[in-house]
């Protein structure tokens, strides 16, 4: 497990100073697919380390405190896709360009759901592809992307509960393992 | 030529620079009108530039608003097709100045029903929407464009069927800490020659500020020490009373402070105010008096003292009233400091907010710090719906209803 997270951190650094160059292509550089790739590692054991060590144990186990959607209100934890769509939006502050979403073909919220060509063919791809991503370049309002899709799936407990009791929810029948939908990284290729 | 010249650049730099005013401003922002590079920060600036001094004033508070159309929603790669629809990555969109033909309540330049821009297909997901006009959407206790705290649909599910007045209904008591040695007239340490009514030094002498350890020269000489100056400034005050001060500075009453323009003349005010005022202007001694700092008079003759419209003048004899009257402890009175001045809990201390505008428009804001502190949810959403009975300043039942609540509780039974 060190092993492979320590590439994973090469990969970023190196992924990030290529970055800097403007290198958009492989040669000799970091490929935006490997760049995706690195960022989706970092994203996805984030949300894990959270989902697991903090709201599976506190809520589920511990029996201390719950995570729910209104949190603040109710003085509770956020929820993990709320986590993620927290940092998603800080980054989006950031107005660099590059931005990330969790999106799926059975949201909760409806404006969560594929828009763009890509993301609907990304989200059934690897809802039908287990293990596998998807790549592909998009121009949305005059400026070309390079978008990754990568399968997000039940990790917790928490995470199938939450979205089969939801009353907005159009699948109750989520189990842990399942494919819920896609984290969708957009990275700018300048153009 | 540079006659013309000089001249045009002598006006921008006087009140003469009215006549560059394209039109007149709203009611927001009316007052520092002529402190034009407020939102005109660069000369020929674009809508960039003009964001940013909307954001400057108006940020933090859309920040705890939880905006629901903050403008990361408009930024995102994924949905700039809307901005084509709404552009509300940028304020001017929906809230252009100096068009009053245009300008509806808070500003807005758009038509009403605006919102079906995006959201056309809402009866398709919301049965119970079907028929409602669009230009119905921001109808009091429905939705509103940024701030719905009070207003989302679990928020709503968690207060149905409430009474009208709650089982224990209250307002917050104030925290405040007296000086480890209170002040006495004794204490008194104005300078050698120094004039003062007798009346106002007992004043003093009673007040929160000698009681606190406030003495002449905390507020009349300069922090460092100095000449003892007679009319104290503001920004002394807020040596002390920094959030006071902070808030203040947002509101209707301290704006041209903020801008850096004269004090707030109370005959310029568009709302209604009574004649004999008119020459008054708005610091804060305006409402806390100069020495005896009371209250209870700040909470409602300070207002009654300038303010002279006909929800000011029904409030003498409202039911609010009677119980403010009727309890001098402060725990069950509603005063006008009540409701437009509310009472915070923060960090175990009970704070004062000082900017009335905080949560007056609109009205939903003033829901959970303010109404539902003694009332149901139900009962507050058609009270502040019924804009006649605002008007008499509450008094008898609301006669609207809204009816969000059913809504929320039939989607629940489904």
């Amino acid at each position: 497990m060190r092993r492979s997270r320590s590439h994973v951190l090469k990969g970023i650094v190196a992924a990030l100073s290529m970055a800097a160059c403007g290198k958009s292509d492989g040669a000799g550089g970091v490929t935006p697919q490997k760049m995706a790739d690195a960022l989706h590692a970092v994203m996805s054991a984030d949300r894990t380390v959270y989902t697991r060590q903090v709201v599976n144990r506190l809520q589920n186990d511990e029996k201390i405190i719950e995570a729910t959607e209104h949190w603040k209100d109710e003085k509770t934890l956020p929820l993990p896709a709320q986590m993620f769509r927290m940092g998603a939006e800080m980054v989006a502050e950031k107005k660099s360009g590059f931005t990330y979403a969790l999106l799926s073909m059975w949201p909760v919220n409806k404006q969560n759901a594929p828009k763009t060509e890509v993301e609907k063919k990304g989200l059934a791809f690897v809802n039908e592809n287990p293990g596998q991503s998807y790549y592909e370049e998009e121009t949305l309002g005059g400026n070309r992307y390079f978008t990754a899709v990568y399968a997000d799936t039940a990790v917790a407990p928490a995470c199938v509960t939450c979205h089969n009791e939801h009353k907005d929810s159009p699948r109750r029948d989520f189990e842990i393992g399942d494919v819920m939908g896609g984290v969708v990284i957009r990275i700018p290729l300048g153009g | 030529m540079l006659a013309a010249a000089a001249g045009f650049a002598y006006t921008l730099e006087t009140p003469l620079r009215r006549i560059h005013l394209p039109g007149p401003t709203s009611n927001g922002h009316y007052q520092i009108e002529l402190a034009c590079g407020e939102c005109h920060t660069e000369a020929f600036g674009d809508r960039e530039s003009m964001q940013a001094a909307c954001v400057r004033c108006h940020g933090a508070e859309l920040a705890e608003s939880h905006d629901s159309h903050p403008e990361l929603k408009f930024t995102d790669p994924r949905n700039l097709e809307r901005t084509a629809v709404l552009d509300a990555r940028y304020c001017v969109t929906c809230h252009r100045e100096h068009q009053p033909e245009l300008t509806a309540k808070m500003g807005v330049t758009l038509p009403t029903d605006f919102c079906e821009g995006c959201h056309a297909s809402i009866a398709d997901e919301r049965p119970s929407h079907v028929g409602l006009g669009f230009d119905t959407c921001a109808d009091t206790g429905c939705h509103k464009f940024h701030d719905n705290r009070a207003l989302y649909e679990d928020f709503l599910g968690k207060h149905l069927n409430e009474p009208d007045v709650l089982p224990e209904p209250r307002v917050l008591a104030r925290t405040t800490k007296p000086a480890a040695r209170p002040l006495t007239l004794a204490d008194a340490d104005a300078r050698e020659g120094v004039e003062l009514a007798r009346a106002e030094r007992e004043a003093w002498a009673k007040s929160a500020h000698a009681r606190g350890g406030a003495n002449c020269s905390s507020c009349h000489e300069p922090a460092g020490g100095g000449a003892f100056e007679v009319k104290v400034p503001d920004e002394r005050c807020g040596g002390c009373h920094e959030r006071e001060l902070a808030d203040f500075e947002k509101s209707r009453h301290g704006m041209r402070h903020a801008a850096e323009l004269s004090p707030m003349r109370v005959g310029d005010a568009r709302t209604p105010m009574a004649a004999e005022a008119a020459e008054r202007t708005v610091g804060c001694t305006s409402c806390h008096g100069a020495h005896a700092f009371d209250t209870r008079f700040a909470a409602v003759e300070a207002c009654t003292g300038c303010h002279d419209d006909r929800h000011t003048r029904s409030y003498e004899g409202s039911a609010h009233a009677r119980l403010f009257r009727d309890d001098p402890s402060g725990a069950h009175g509603v005063s006008c400091a009540t409701c437009h001045l509310p009472r915070v809990l923060e960090a175990e201390r009970t704070r004062v907010v000082h900017n009335q505008n905080h949560n007056l428009r609109p009205n939903e804001k003033m829901v959970r710090d303010v109404c539902t502190s003694c009332h149901g949810l139900g009962f507050t959403l058609d009270a502040l719906a019924d804009e006649a009975s605002i008007l008499e300043n509450f008094d008898g039942r609301p006669k609207a209803h809204v009816k969000s609540l059913e809504m929320v509780e039939a989607r629940a039974e489904r």
